[in-house]
């Protein structure tokens, strides 16, 4: 194949705006607050690790929505995840290795259950999974109503703090004590980041992932074509719920505690960041390097809300709304222009 | 057996049985723990706190905490029939509504008042009047624009609430005025909400009696293309129903605030559009859009609310009752699949075949 | 089996609740032959294609296939394929969002060494297979980037790529224009040569006498019989298919020809136009006149009735109704003018399928007179029943719901829709497409009788001697463009032909 070129289509297009966007805004935010230390790599890292957790329920996420699906339970299953580690490591004695095997072995059993009813009982799935966020945020307080920090095992707390410092230095910066500091990142955005590469190669290079792609296009003709779409589609759910387990961890080792409302809301910030990534809630377009970006977009706009200092939470939201208002109507733009082009 | 079977395959079959299934627990439930058989049903007049006596029973509380849920379930309704998708932002929308009420009532950045700092009127109207807006907004990115409803609403269901801390300044705003707080409590014996729901069921029962809305909204809702070339103005039906809505958000949100005289806009509402999206599922109708039907939902908004208050009632915590809400669901959408049904009839089909094979 | 027989069905018997689809249906398949399958809507055709490739079950008969041993039972679509017979249907059954090469080679993609799809692997195979059909087709583009022509052709090329011995055409050229179809034959033709056998289902007899070698006829579920083509000329066809002589069609119009070019104007378009669908153009419809509009498969004749009806609002120019200048904006401007239009695909634009018959017949009238007049229920029923009389409507009850009516009697409730808004001017866009013969003449019938009531009424069709049957005038298309007029004097198949094709002709 001679014409390798960068064929510019609205779909990748949607990803350079959304790529571009975050340069910009993360620039307008080191020019405004460069004395508040956002020009630092560590303040990049930092958003990194915020959001560890959110990118491996992204990545999940864009896999289900690209079959055409939707998985709103991922949030819950973080929580419920949250507590399982702690209530194990506090009140039960568990050693945390155990413990992760157990929420991803939890997740898998979780993803398998729901992925079942969509695909084998053609449920809808937002039916599905909204029942399964009812049941994992309900499981979260059987196992316990309280609070639970984790303070009683060396390993996890260890795991928690570790840091993995930027190789020769690179963004050292003197902090306002004068100490210098290497900036790191946790073990959380190593996990994050390999699971994001995963599910890029995956869906990029292998027969599931091209088959994912297959069944958001249009069922009916995957089904013709020979691909047995009830399995991606089971598969596909069994990963995302996979992934939140995964996220679960992830976000456990930030909070380091286990509560009833945690992570609330978790799967609509991952369904915006695919959406603002680039990808299409009807299926068979989008991209998980997108999803990335948009989770990036939205740990940006809450790290600017928060080095403000000023203000109260909710901008963050309402800022993070306009935006998704502005990629969703740009989409329908895209899709409108398209249409036209046809006719 | 055919009989059996003509009743199985009639619309309300479903929303009616599951409030049956939920009843017939209560009952064993109450002969179990030693209370008279029908104690779920006994409606009795009880004084309250401030001296006046009012209806109590589980039956009378089921009816009373689900009329928010009844009345979202209209406007969800329509809306998932005229445009196949969800309205997700009603919740965010209830808490906006109540927040710009108090705000109004009480004054910016007040927290506590025993009068208004404006007219009830104007409280009442700019709380509904915001979230016919809020629909409006949510209608005219699905019609006009074509985006899939779950995504266009997924705007106002993050930056509703948000909007509704900022006009409380992140606070609740409390209006302890006897003729705000009368829309959460009782007329005479009977509690408002019931009948503020019941309004608006009437209102909703009748403009579909008497007008052709329905028909325009299913027609939309099952084929756009069709529609608009038989003269039907698919874009503005659809708006209609955001718009109609939102309307019912903002009713069901000023209910919600007046029930505790304040607008905490962090918790009014929450999660309220699932149980508004699980009745209409309940009910019957396809989220898929097209053919609908109220009563069904309406019914199902019943339902839910019943399997709340029986779980409240049987001593299940209120964090841990979405488990159970939860199996409810999916038993009750399991019992509904297509290959659970298809299953059932060849087993019954065997049946008959083994019937005859011995005769 | 007989040597040279790909395919053999024998005694196929189904029935759907009630009715009995198939009765001892036999079917034989040769290799390297194309075999066209005939027959009314409800014969049967799509009913014995899916027994064959497993999406229904028949309940007695054999299916034998070349190079298995004994009979055999598709589970389903894809052990259908498996076992070497491919369907191609009329929509296309491929994923628009993936490449050209993944779609001819998805589930069966070549693979490296650790597992992962051979991308370039895959696209050259693609490519080679392109260049084996000649088709001029870039295989790492997206498919939604083609034609439905050649999606279609791509869907046949993944199907002969996986050694089909059987490749079933189920109606692939109702969508296609002259050119396409063409290309398609070549390609038919090409595989002939290779010894594939193909079933070619088709309502247009013209195109089973250009490709077919031989036919079978289906009528009401039961064989009529197996032919080669030189055994059943057209007229023979029709009478086998309809199982009557067939004598109906030849005149239903009325004797003498009426000139109404003396009539006072209905219609008056001046440089309507819109942009990439139909350049501007003028055209006078008088009362009581059908007019028909003619010219190939997206030559802009849906295109320039849709315009004046304000399905796509008119770009340009200026438009009189009853001598009155008009604007309208939506379809409801124009019903309130007094016009209708049945669209050309049915599914998607005409019939609202989860409606019951009486809802999807008054739906107009109610559409006109708005959301708040209600037309009362006995009104309703008055209505529907009036209509399920008047054009023999076969359903069970005014209340089943449209879908699941057979296609012509879908469209009857179309046209019953816009009866009952009692119309000036009626677009009829390929009323007749997909319909069987019986109800073809009826609605030819009642379009005339309607002209005969003083409506006016554009006609379109592919099926040139139906126009010739049933219209006054021809307005001619091309490439998006109005390029002249036929009066009844100059109506004939060949000047309608040449007219279509031009070159020098403009007129």
């Amino acid at each position: 194949m001679k014409n390798k070129k960068l064929k510019i289509n609205s779909n990748n297009l949607l990803l350079i705006i959304t790529v571009v966007l975050f340069v910009l805004m993360y620039i307008g935010g080191c020019v405004v607050y460069a004395d508040k230390g956002f020009t630092r790599l560590q303040t990049f890292l930092f958003i990194l690790i915020d959001n560890a957790g959110l990118i491996c329920l992204a990545s999940g996420m864009t896999c289900v929505m690209l079959t055409g699906g939707i998985d709103i339970s991922v949030g819950s299953v973080v929580a419920m995840d949250c507590m399982i580690i702690a209530v194990g490591i506090e009140r039960w004695g568990w050693g945390s290795p155990a413990l992760m095997l157990l929420v991803l072995v939890v997740g898998l059993v979780f993803g398998l259950v729901q992925g079942w009813l969509i695909a084998y009982l053609k449920i809808q799935p937002f039916i599905v999974t909204m029942a399964g966020m009812f049941f994992a945020r309900g499981m979260t307080a059987v196992i316990c109503t309280e609070q639970v920090s984790i303070t009683s095992d060396p390993f996890f707390t260890k795991l928690s703090g570790f840091k993995i410092e930027m190789p020769f230095g690179i963004g050292a910066y003197v902090n306002k004590k004068g100490i210098p500091q290497i900036p790191y990142v946790r073990v959380s955005v190593i996990v994050a980041l390999l699971v994001v590469l995963a599910v890029f190669l995956m869906l990029r290079y292998t027969r599931f992932g091209r088959s994912i792609y297959a069944v958001g296009g249009n069922q009916q003709s995957a089904t013709l074509m020979g691909l047995d779409v009830k399995k991606v589609t089971l598969k596909a759910y069994v990963l995302s719920s996979f992934l939140a387990s995964i996220g679960g961890i992830c976000y456990c080792l930030n909070t380091m505690s286990g509560t009833t409302t945690q992570a609330t809301g978790l799967e609509m910030s991952a369904i915006s960041s695919a959406v603002i990534g680039g990808t299409l809630l009807t299926g068979g377009v989008g991209n998980v390097a997108g999803s990335l970006f948009g989770v990036l977009i939205n740990g940006t706009i809450s790290k600017l809300v928060q080095t403000h200092g000023q203000l109260i939470g909710a901008w963050a939201n309402i800022v993070t709304a306009v935006l998704l208002c502005f990629f969703i109507v740009l989409q329908a733009v895209f899709v409108k222009v398209k249409e036209r082009k046809k006719a | 057996m055919g009989k059996l079977k003509d009743i199985t395959k009639k619309r309300l079959f479903l929303p009616i049985f599951s409030m049956i299934l939920v009843i017939l627990i209560n009952v064993v439930y109450d002969i179990a723990s030693g209370n008279p058989p029908f104690s779920f049903f006994s409606i009795t007049i009880r004084p309250i706190t401030g001296g006046s006596s009012v209806l109590f029973g589980r039956l009378i509380d089921i009816l009373n905490r689900g009329s928010e849920v009844a009345i979202l379930a209209i406007g969800m309704t329509l809306v998932v029939s005229s445009s196949a998708g969800t309205d997700i932002s009603v919740g965010s929308v209830m808490s906006l509504s109540g927040g710009l009420c108090c705000m109004l009532l009480a004054g910016y950045g007040v927290t506590n008042v025993s009068e208004y700092a404006s007219p009830l009127w104007v409280g009442l109207l700019a709380g509904v009047g915001i979230a016919c807006v809020c629909g409006l907004f949510n209608g005219f990115l699905v019609a006009y624009l074509n985006i899939q409803p779950m995504v266009a609403t997924l705007i106002l269901w993050s930056a509703g609430r948000a909007i509704g801390l900022l006009l409380c300044n992140s606070q609740i705003v409390y209006v302890r005025v006897p003729s705000f707080q009368i829309f959460g409590s009782y007329v005479g014996i009977i509690p408002t909400p019931i009948i503020i729901a019941a309004v608006c069921i009437l209102i909703a029962s009748l403009v579909l009696r008497f007008t052709a809305l329905g028909t325009f909204i299913q027609g939309v809702g099952i084929n756009k293309k069709a529609a608009r070339i038989s003269g039907f103005n698919s874009s503005k039906i659809i708006l209609l129903t955001y718009v109609i809505c939102g309307l019912c958000a903002g009713i069901a949100g000023l209910v919600a605030t007046s029930r505790i005289y304040s607008a905490d806009t962090n918790n009014i509402g929450l999660n309220m559009e699932l149980d508004a999206i699980l009745a209409v599922a309940l009910g019957g109708n396809s989220l898929g859009g097209g053919k609908f039907n109220l009563a069904g939902s309406i019914i199902g908004a019943y339902t839910i609310q019943s399997v709340t208050t029986t779980l409240y009632a049987l001593g299940v915590s209120s964090a841990q009752a979405p488990v159970f809400k939860a199996i409810v669901v999916i038993l009750i959408v399991v019992i509904q699949a297509e290959p659970v049904k298809e299953y059932f009839k060849k087993m019954s089909a065997k049946k008959l075949a083994a019937k005859e094979a011995r005769s | 089996m007989e040597k040279n027989i790909v395919l053999t069905m024998r005694g196929i018997c189904m029935t759907f609740p009630g009715v009995k689809a198939l009765d001892n249906v036999d079917f034989t398949l040769r290799k390297g032959e194309i075999r066209a399958l005939m027959g009314e809507n409800g014969a049967g055709k799509s009913t014995l294609i899916k027994c064959l490739t497993g999406v229904n079950k028949f309940e007695a008969g054999e299916i034998h296939v070349d190079g298995i041993e004994g009979p055999i039972v598709n589970k389903d679509t894809l052990d259908a394929q498996k076992k070497g017979i491919s369907t191609v249907y009329q929509e296309v059954n491929l994923c628009p969002n993936l490449s050209v090469a993944e779609n001819l080679y998805i589930g069966r993609e070549p693979l490296t060494k650790i597992g992962t799809v051979n991308r370039r692997k895959m696209n050259e195979m693609a490519a080679q297979l392109m260049r084996d059909l000649d088709l001029d087709i870039e295989v790492t583009q997206n498919l939604e980037n083609y034609s439905l022509a050649l999606q279609q052709m791509i869907a046949i090329a993944r199907a002969v790529d996986m050694k089909s011995k059987v490749l079933i055409l189920d109606e692939p050229t109702s969508s296609l224009d002259d050119h396409e179809v063409s290309l398609l034959f070549k390609m038919m033709r090409r595989l002939r040569e290779q010894g594939v056998g193909i079933v070619f289902v088709t309502h247009f007899l013209e195109q089973v006498y250009e490709v077919c070698d031989g036919i079978t006829v289906l009528r009401n579920g039961t064989l009529v019989g197996e032919y080669t083509v030189e055994e059943l000329p057209r007229v023979k066809l029709v009478a086998a298919m309809m199982g009557k002589d067939f004598d109906d069609l030849a005149s239903i119009k009325p004797e003498g020809e009426k000139d109404m070019s003396h009539a006072p104007l209905e219609i008056e378009a001046k440089g309507l136009g819109h942009a990439g669908k139909i350049k501007p153009f003028n055209l006078d419809i008088h009362k009581g006149e059908v007019v028909g509009l003619t010219g190939l498969l997206g030559s802009g004749r849906s295109e320039l009735a849709r315009v004046i009806y304000g399905a796509d609002r008119a770009q340009s120019g200026t438009l009189k109704v009853d001598g009155k200048e008009v604007n309208i904006k939506s379809p409801l401007d124009a019903m309130n003018l007094g016009m209708g239009l049945l669209p050309d695909d049915r599914k998607a634009e005409g019939i609202i399928g989860d409606l019951s018959v009486r809802e999807n017949i008054i739906l107009a009238m109610q559409a006109k007179l708005g959301i708040f007049k209600r037309i009362p229920m006995a009104k309703q029923i008055e209505i529907a029943d009036q209509y399920i009389e008047m054009l023999s409507i076969k359903t069970a009850t005014r209340e089943t719901l449209i879908k699941q009516l057979s296609g012509g009697n879908q469209q009857k409730v179309i046209l019953a829709r816009w009866l009952a808004t009692n119309p000036d001017f009626l677009v009829l866009d390929e009323p007749t497409r997909g319909i069987d013969i019986g109800t073809k003449t009826e609605i030819q019938k009642l379009v005339i009788k309607l002209a005969d009531e003083g409506k006016s009424l554009i006609f379109i069709s592919s099926e040139v001697e139906e126009m010739l049957r049933t219209c006054n005038r021809l307005a001619v298309l091309r490439d998006g463009e109005k390029v002249g007029e036929l009066n009844a004097d100059e109506m004939s198949q060949e000047g309608v032909m040449k007219a279509i094709a031009g070159g020098g002709a403009n007129g």
